[in-house]
């Protein structure tokens, strides 16, 4: 039987002597350690990348076959088609990155932890990032062999690096405000894409002038418009994640 | 200052509401649980236990009330609230893809434990709970109550200074029921603050201190366990709740 009521104990390791200020993890170390046991826990079962690859590959095989174009309508759909499809396979992986931690009670675990709640909206965004970029890497491929043009670009590559920080940012954030909800993978989307909007179109139109060798004024501001998106969005998940997780 | 703070309890919960749209689950609830003392918290499904124990935990706000462990107010220091506790909830709060040793790992670092003692203290509890031998199997292969032990091992492997436990046998075996009891005694022994909802009256009085009874939100019965004798306390229980029960 243990000590009887009001009793306190006297050790070092207790708060017996007052306030106790036990240690809060690192911030950014916080952000690591959950970001590392995403894609740990993926690479061990790999069931978001695999849906997100397979999805992709068969949304580049549909465009494909579907719109028979000529070089230059190629040359002009071309970032349409990738970021198009950017978006929907990283919402399939975003509805579920923090469906799967709800569902297993597992963010409760994340949420006791003693880390700024922002750390862990930072930590499953790096995880979520990671994913939808080695989506888009896939995707870059996939679509220089069907479309015949070279997407594998540094200004591309960087455009691409910039609009998936924007959309997974956005994306994580609203991700945890569906999780909740019973109709959450209906849910995520139609909050979503009204928001990626100014992302989407920044990216395409900026990839758009890059594969049409346009002098860097015409995708300079596009370039400009995705870094502000991106300050954006990450101010907007550091200020918000932790009310929106909380019941 | 700090001899005002040792002196006070170490869990209070003053005047806490709780309303779920227009359904009221706690109504002004007052707790206070000294140092080192163990309550078992009885109640019947829906009277608000896990409500309250979410409460405490930081993991839901309360609608009014004010809440303060160890000194520590919620919400406004969360982080320090959460750094020394321990909880043990319906779900295992676990990742079924990782190991037993990669998810305690993951809460090590999580908890900032020092790099040093993180292996040692993981090999330690994955003993104490009888997984050693399954601690680089993944979680997933395991039964419920191999998962509900690793479970136990996650929320005392920081060594926090108050356990919040709900409804922790759900799911236990026998061997593992026992486990989990000596592994309570040497809590308590330890000093450790202790929050335990459950619907075993007979083991609640045997472990506890003192026992409250939480009936549609409130505390409508609230007893050191001195004072009442284990054998009258399931008619006890049927008086103040209006529950028929055997137990």
């Amino acid at each position: 039987m243990s000590a009887p009521p009001g009793n306190a104990h006297s050790t070092p390791n207790k708060p017996s002597a007052g306030r106790v200020r036990r240690p809060v993890t690192a911030y950014w170390r916080a952000v690591g350690v959950i970001a590392w046991k995403d894609l740990r826990a993926e690479i061990r079962s790999r069931e978001l990348v695999t849906s997100m690859i397979l999805f992709t590959l068969m949304t580049v095989m549909v465009f494909s076959l579907a719109l028979e174009l000529d070089a230059d309508a190629r040359q002009n759909t071309v970032a349409g088609v990738l970021w198009v499809t950017v978006v929907f396979a990283g919402m399939l992986g975003l509805s579920r990155s923090l469906a799967a931690e709800k569902d297993r009670g597992s963010l409760d675990a994340l949420l006791l932890a003693p880390i700024d709640r922002s750390a862990l909206f930072f930590g499953k965004m790096i995880g979520n990032l990671v994913f939808v970029l080695v989506v888009a890497g896939v995707l870059m491929f996939a679509l220089t062999v069907m479309f015949n043009i070279t997407l594998i670009r540094p200004l591309i590559v960087l455009f691409v690096l910039l609009g998936s920080i924007g959309f997974t940012t956005v994306g994580t954030l609203f991700s945890s405000m569906s999780v909740h909800a019973r109709a959450r993978e209906t849910l995520l989307p139609i909050l979503l894409l009204p928001v990626v909007l100014p992302i989407l179109i920044s990216a395409v139109r900026g990839s758009t002038a890059i594969l049409n060798d346009l002098p860097s004024d015409d995708w300079l501001p596009w370039l400009q418009l995705l870094v502000v998106a991106d300050v954006i969005f990450l101010a907007a998940g550091y200020a918000l994640f932790d009310f929106v997780v909380e019941e | 200052m700090i001899d005002e703070v040792a002196a006070r309890p170490m869990i209070e919960a003053q005047k806490l509401v709780k309303i779920f749209g227009v359904n009221p689950v706690l109504r002004g609830l007052d707790l206070d649980v000294q140092r080192g003392e163990f309550l078992a918290l009885l109640g019947p499904n829906g009277s608000g236990k896990t409500t309250l124990l979410r409460i405490l935990a930081a993991l839901a706000r309360p609608t009014s009330g004010t809440v303060r462990i160890g000194g520590w107010e919620l919400p406004g220091e969360a982080d320090y609230v959460r750094a020394q506790l321990g909880v043990v909830s319906h779900m295992p709060l676990l990742y079924d893809t990782l190991t037993a040793e990669e998810n305690l790992l993951f809460f090590a670092r999580l908890y900032d434990l020092p790099r040093g003692e993180r292996r040692d203290r993981v090999h330690t509890m994955l003993r104490r709970v009888g997984l050693h031998r399954r601690a680089r199997d993944v979680v997933r292969t395991f039964s419920r109550g191999m998962v509900q032990r690793l479970a136990i091992a996650r929320a005392v492997l920081h060594d926090p200074a108050v356990l919040l436990l709900d409804e922790p046998y759900t799911g236990l075996d026998q061997d593992a029921a026992a486990l989990l009891d000596d592994l309570l005694g040497e809590v308590a022994a330890a000093g450790r603050t202790v929050i335990m909802t459950t619907h075993d009256l007979r083991r609640g009085h045997a472990l506890a201190d003192r026992i409250a009874i939480l009936s549609r939100g409130t505390i409508v019965y609230d007893v050191s366990c001195h004072a009442v004798a284990a054998a009258d306390l399931p008619g006890l229980y049927a008086d103040v709740t209006g529950a028929v029960t055997t137990r």
